[in-house]
This record gives C-alpha cells, structure tokens and sequence, in this order.
C-alpha cells in the first residue's frame, strides 16, 4: 500500500475504532441528553470513516493494488491489519475515562484536519475542509467537560485525574512520525500546539499531566492491545457468522 | 431535453426528509444541475459526513425526477467545498423558523456567538441543554421566559 493510502487507512481506522466505542454507550448514557450527544459524534466519526477507508481503496487500486471498498476494509480485516491509534481503543471504562480519551484525540485531530485542508493532497483536502467543522464542535464539548468534571467534586475530580493519569501513555503515538505521516503531513509540528491547548484547559480543570514520559507505541504499524480484537469481535460478528452477507 | 431553470423548480419539491418543511434546494445540499449528453447530472453535497439522509436525498432527488419524465438522472455527491449554513437561503430559513426551529446565524456573523431566539415567543432568554439535538445538524435548547424547549439549527461556516 502507498502512503497517501495508508495515512487515510489510520486516519479512517481511528475514527472507526473510535465511533464504534462511542457506540458502545448507545442506550447507557448518564442522561438522555448526553447519549444523543455521544451517539452525534460517534455518527460524525463513522462518516469520516467511511470518506478515509474509501479514498484508501481508491488509492490502494489507483496505485495497482486491489480495490478494496469501505466495507472490505472495516469488516475483512482483522486486528493486525488494523492501523487506529492505540489510544481509541481504550475502553470506555467510566464517564471520566470516555470523555477525556475524547478530548486527547479531538485536540490532536482538529489541528490535523487543519493542517491537512491547508496543505494536503487535493481528495485528502477535501475530507479534512468537510471534517474540520464537526471537529471544532467535537473539542468545544470534550473540552468543557474535562473543566467541568476535573474541576467538579472531588469525586468527578479523582476520576478525571486516574483517567487522564491512564491514558496519558498512548498520547505519543499521535505525533511519532514515520515515512507515511511524513508523506503526506508534517505530524511532529502539530505536538506544541497540542501540547499548548492540553496544558491550557487541564489547569482551568484543576488536573496534573502526569509525570511520566514513557509512551506506549504500535496502532499506526497494526501492534495492538487484545482489547482490538474484542470490539472487533462485536463490529464485525454478522460478516464472521454469515460471509458476504447483503444488509 | 428539460431547461435547467425547470429542473431546479421541481427539485423545490423535494423536502429534506429530517426537516420536510424545507427543500434540498434551500438547504443548500444541490450544488449542480446540468447535462451531460443525454443524462441530467445532479450534484449534492452532505451537511454532515455522517448524516443518513444523504442516500434517502439522493433517492428522493432521482425519483422525483423521474416522476416528472426526467431521466436518466445520475446523483454525484461532491465534497468541497464543503456544506455550510451560509447556504440555506433566506427562504429555507423562515421555513425553519415556520417549523420551531431557530434558524443558524445569517452569514458573517457565525463566527460571532449568536443570540438564539425562541422560535416560539422570541425571547432572547435561551440556554442550550444539549449540543446536540434530534439529529447531527441541531442542538437542544430551551426558552426561559416561555420554558418551552426548542430546535436550534447549528451554524457550520
């Protein structure tokens, strides 16, 4: 696979892993209100997928590959194949967890998306211009609640804190740039601004960055955790139990 | 061969299916109408990536069309630029407005945070409960002089 493809496969990946665990809390919501809202994003997150792993097949069968289409590509493969940040994975665990693993990946995405309608290949432009907006809208609501429940009571507090103190570790992978991100975008210069904005809105929330920096590795190159395999397992049943089966 | 401006009259017809007091057209989701050959070429653009009206829009687009003895009908979707409320014409808007869902901002002042009035009472006097709504384009608002909750249309510029 080139690497225009294989960048819009772990962009497409991370969206899908990521709609698909929002998905999870379809119907257990804390409120009504927030379920609709986590069900709209992850809603927004599949779109974008669907646009990544498309134009990855395209390129992929423009390059003299196979033509894979968006659904080859999310229910054909298997953990291994899979190219998502690791840090999408992570299981929803708690509200805390689910909402600041949304604000860590909607704080690296938006300045990506940006930099990618600014700068990048022209089909590669033109899904970042039409995901750039839904973004925004995603980092306005995660940010406002990591403030609001790191500092909330202590109890949302202590939650918040473990969350992030758990998740920080897969943070690097978002800006360990190899020969692919590197063909397409410069990753690396997206960090400080990242870094910037992070640091910014975790000391309105009254939360430490966690000392340790140590980062786990491996999504971007198909190394994942079991937990993968799990959702996987859940997303992609009917075409396991019955191949080639027609909606 | 039917003239444009002809089509374009028909698709007025066609309601989005989300929100059927307002047409595709003043939605801003036709791009393009013309000819290619012998086929008519009709170009939409989603409001949202993942927005699930686009393959009902699309069908509705060609059906009625053909309803109207146009055909064959070829439905493109095109990306960029991408979709933007300062698309929904004046028109769709006092639809929205008709149908108790506060309009998004006109445009240039999107960027500006925007007084959402009450498309019940007009009251200024509003709270957002929800960033998101009955579907991916509105938010869940609520009026606290007349308490009734409404529809806001989320601007997208």
């Amino acid at each position: 696979m080139n690497a225009a493809a294989e960048f819009c496969l772990r962009l497409g990946d991370s969206d899908l892993v990521l709609s698909q665990r929002l998905g999870e809390w379809c119907g257990h919501g804390p409120v009504l209100e927030e379920d609709l809202a986590l069900t709209n994003v992850a809603l927004d997150l599949l779109g974008q997928a669907r646009l990544w792993l498309t134009l990855a097949g395209d390129l992929e069968a423009e390059a003299g590959g196979q033509h894979r289409t968006e659904d080859d590509l999310a229910f054909l493969r298997d953990a291994g194949q899979f190219r998502n940040l690791l840090l999408v994975e992570q299981p929803n665990g708690d509200y805390a967890q689910t909402m600041t693993r949304q604000y860590l990946f909607d704080a690296w995405h938006l300045p990506l998306l940006n930099a990618l309608a600014a700068g990048g290949p022209e089909r590669i432009a033109a899904i970042a211009a039409k995901a750039q907006k839904e973004a925004a809208y995603h980092l306005r609501r995660s940010r406002d609640w990591v403030v609001r429940l790191g500092d909330g009571t202590p109890e949302s507090h202590r939650r918040m804190q473990t969350a992030l103190d758990g998740l920080w570790p897969f943070t690097g992978e978002m800006f360990a740039a190899d020969a692919v991100d590197n063909a397409v975008v410069p990753l690396t210069d997206l960090q400080t601004p990242w870094r910037e904005e992070v640091s910014a809105t975790l000391a309105v929330a009254t939360l430490e960055i966690p000392a340790s920096a140590w980062m786990q590795k491996g999504g971007k190159q198909g190394v994942h955790s079991e937990k993968l395999g799990h959702l996987l397992a859940e997303m992609q049943f009917l075409q396991r139990a019955y191949p080639g089966a027609q909606w | 061969m039917v003239a444009l401006p002809q089509v374009w009259e028909w698709l007025q017809e066609v309601s989005d299916p989300e929100i059927p007091a307002i047409s595709v057209v003043d939605l801003g989701i036709v791009r393009d109408v013309r000819w290619v050959g012998p086929e008519l070429e009709v170009t939409i653009t989603p409001t949202y990536s993942g927005c699930p009206a686009i393959q009902v829009i699309a069908g509705d687009i060609a059906s009625h069309l053909r309803a109207h003895g146009v055909q064959p009908v070829r439905l493109t979707t095109r990306l960029a630029p991408a979709w933007s409320t300062d698309w929904i014409t004046e028109r769709g808007r006092e639809a929205l407005r008709q149908s108790q869902i506060t309009p998004p901002a006109p445009p240039g002042l999107t960027a500006i945070a925007p007084q959402v009035a009450c498309p019940h009472c007009g009251s200024g006097d509003t709270e957002c409960v929800s960033t998101f709504g009955s579907t991916p384009c509105k938010a869940l608002y609520r009026c606290r002089a007349c308490r009734e909750p409404f529809d806001y249309f989320k601007p997208l510029a």
